[in-house]
């Protein structure tokens, strides 16, 4: 039989030595980790400018992202009424202080006034210039969130990366899983011909402007309509940036 | 003359006879956690949908199963009785906390799309039932070989389920497309209720084809 005294020890010594492991390992680990989730983060966004790139997502290495990453793209991090924000003042939020750090779950709970917001910017061989935004909203069990890469009219989408927590795999998950689903939005514009600013819609039941409507996916009606949500107020927080650009 | 008999005692326990044997292949057939025992339907369900997932699932359980009843077997003399079962969650939750680190550390995008259900490995009765049912009462040898057993039984079970659901559900196996564009895709295959379904078809099959499990009476 064990005694109080005895139970008490035990528990303790056990607890401990867990611990001590797990902190050993989550620290050797750590570096791995980070780079991994650079890396991961870096390929989400490039896989907006997919087509422009020429190359698989899938297929490339990480020395390979990273590579693209440094040489071909600029970064930026703007505020919601178009102004550009010092890297010192992104750096007090955020480790690294460039736009690939921001994390837009922090984002999102802020004031309209005190978002940042990340810019990347890719200029391909041939001389286009292309845009990449981020945007974050809510789909159907958890957030989700997506990479709109448009051509340098500041309209026209050439590309869309889209990402997710955790929607039904073969449902909402097919925003991401779905090479036609993201195939829909290129070409698509976000503002009409009077430059309004309109956003993409996803349509349950099929697109009826051939313009500014995607086709939705069946059974994932909540996180189509997430979708939609996020795309329009995402992009509309660019649009003070946007307009600055085109001067 | 002692020592000698603890020398065959050692030896006996490293053994791997026919008793051993049946430690690993009884939970894959007679004595199935999921098809016979009815245990971590929860998983089941919910990890099913795609191959690739089931697979690094199924091997986390097995990792963790296995571990769990040779530390929890180590330590069965001294645990004291009154916090058994929070000792056993310790041993649990530890093991499927490296496993987590370990799979972000190899492979992130599937770290990233199994996280959740990785840290439910921890709530799976089948690793819990183990370690009560087996490991408080039997060595570490072969405590060790009825965790990989079970888990292979589990996983074997989640792997026909998920090549079955992806099949029909996508047309697809690990990614691949299997059945070409004449295949319209079953949707309620993606659904967790299809799981339900094919457990439960599986469940007579397996039953009306294994003599040993009829119930006579």
């Amino acid at each position: 039989m064990h005694s109080t005294r005895s139970t008490i020890v035990f528990v303790f010594a056990m607890t401990s030595i867990v611990a001590l492991v797990l902190a050993f390992l989550f620290n050797g680990l750590k570096g791995t980790h980070e780079r991994n989730e650079a890396v991961y983060n870096k390929k989400a966004i490039l896989s907006a400018i997919e087509t422009e790139l020429g190359e698989s997502i899938d297929e490339m290495s990480d020395d390979r992202a990273e590579e693209i990453f440094s040489t071909k793209i600029k970064q930026a991090v703007v505020t919601v009424t178009g102004d550009e924000v010092e890297e010192s003042f992104v750096a007090d939020r955020y480790k690294g202080g460039k736009a690939e750090n921001i994390d837009l779950k922090k984002e999102k709970k802020l004031a309209d006034d005190e978002k940042i917001l990340p810019v990347f910017e890719y200029k391909s061989d041939a001389g286009k210039t292309y845009y990449i935004a981020s945007v974050r909203g809510s789909g159907l069990w958890d957030d989700i969130w997506g990479y709109v890469a448009l051509e340098d009219d500041l309209n026209t989408v050439s590309g869309i990366a889209f990402g997710h927590k955790g929607e039904t795999p073969g449902l909402g998950a097919e925003i991401k899983d779905s090479a036609y689903f993201k195939s829909q939005f290129k070409g698509k514009k976000i503002y009409n011909e009077n430059g309004e600013f309109v956003s993409i819609y996803v349509r349950k039941g099929g697109a009826k402007d051939p313009v500014h409507e995607v086709d939705g996916i069946s059974g994932a009606t909540i996180t189509a309509d997430g979708v939609t949500e996020m795309l329009d107020r995402g992009l509309k927080y660019y649009e003070s940036y946007f307009k600055t650009l085109k001067g | 003359m002692s020592e000698l008999k603890e020398l065959e005692k050692k030896e006996a326990a490293f053994a791997f006879g026919k008793k051993e044997r049946k430690l690993l292949t009884d939970p894959l057939n007679d004595n199935n956690p999921i098809t016979v025992q009815v245990l971590g339907i929860c998983s089941a369900l919910a990890v099913t949908t795609l191959l690739d997932k089931a697979l690094v699932m199924s091997i986390a359980v097995v990792f963790v199963c296995a571990f769990a009843n040779l530390i929890i077997s180590v330590l069965r003399n001294s645990i004291p009785k009154s916090v058994r079962m929070i000792v056993q969650l310790v041993a649990i939750a530890f093991l499927v906390t490296v496993v987590e680190l370990i799979l972000k550390a190899i492979n992130y995008p599937i770290y990233v799309e199994l996280s959740v259900f990785i840290g439910l490995i921890i709530t799976n009765c089948i690793i819990m039932g183990r370690l009560e049912a087996f490991a408080m009462a039997n060595g570490p040898w072969k405590s060790f070989l009825d965790g990989i057993g079970n888990g292979i039984g589990y996983g074997i079970i989640l792997i026909i389920v998920a090549a079955i659901r992806e099949l029909f559900g996508k047309g697809t196996l690990l990614g691949y497309t299997i059945l070409g564009d004449w295949y319209t895709p079953n949707g309620l295959m993606v659904l967790f209720p299809s799981a339900m379904f094919v457990i439960g078809i599986l469940i007579w099959i397996h039953r009306s084809w294994n003599r040993n499990l009829i119930d006579v009476s």
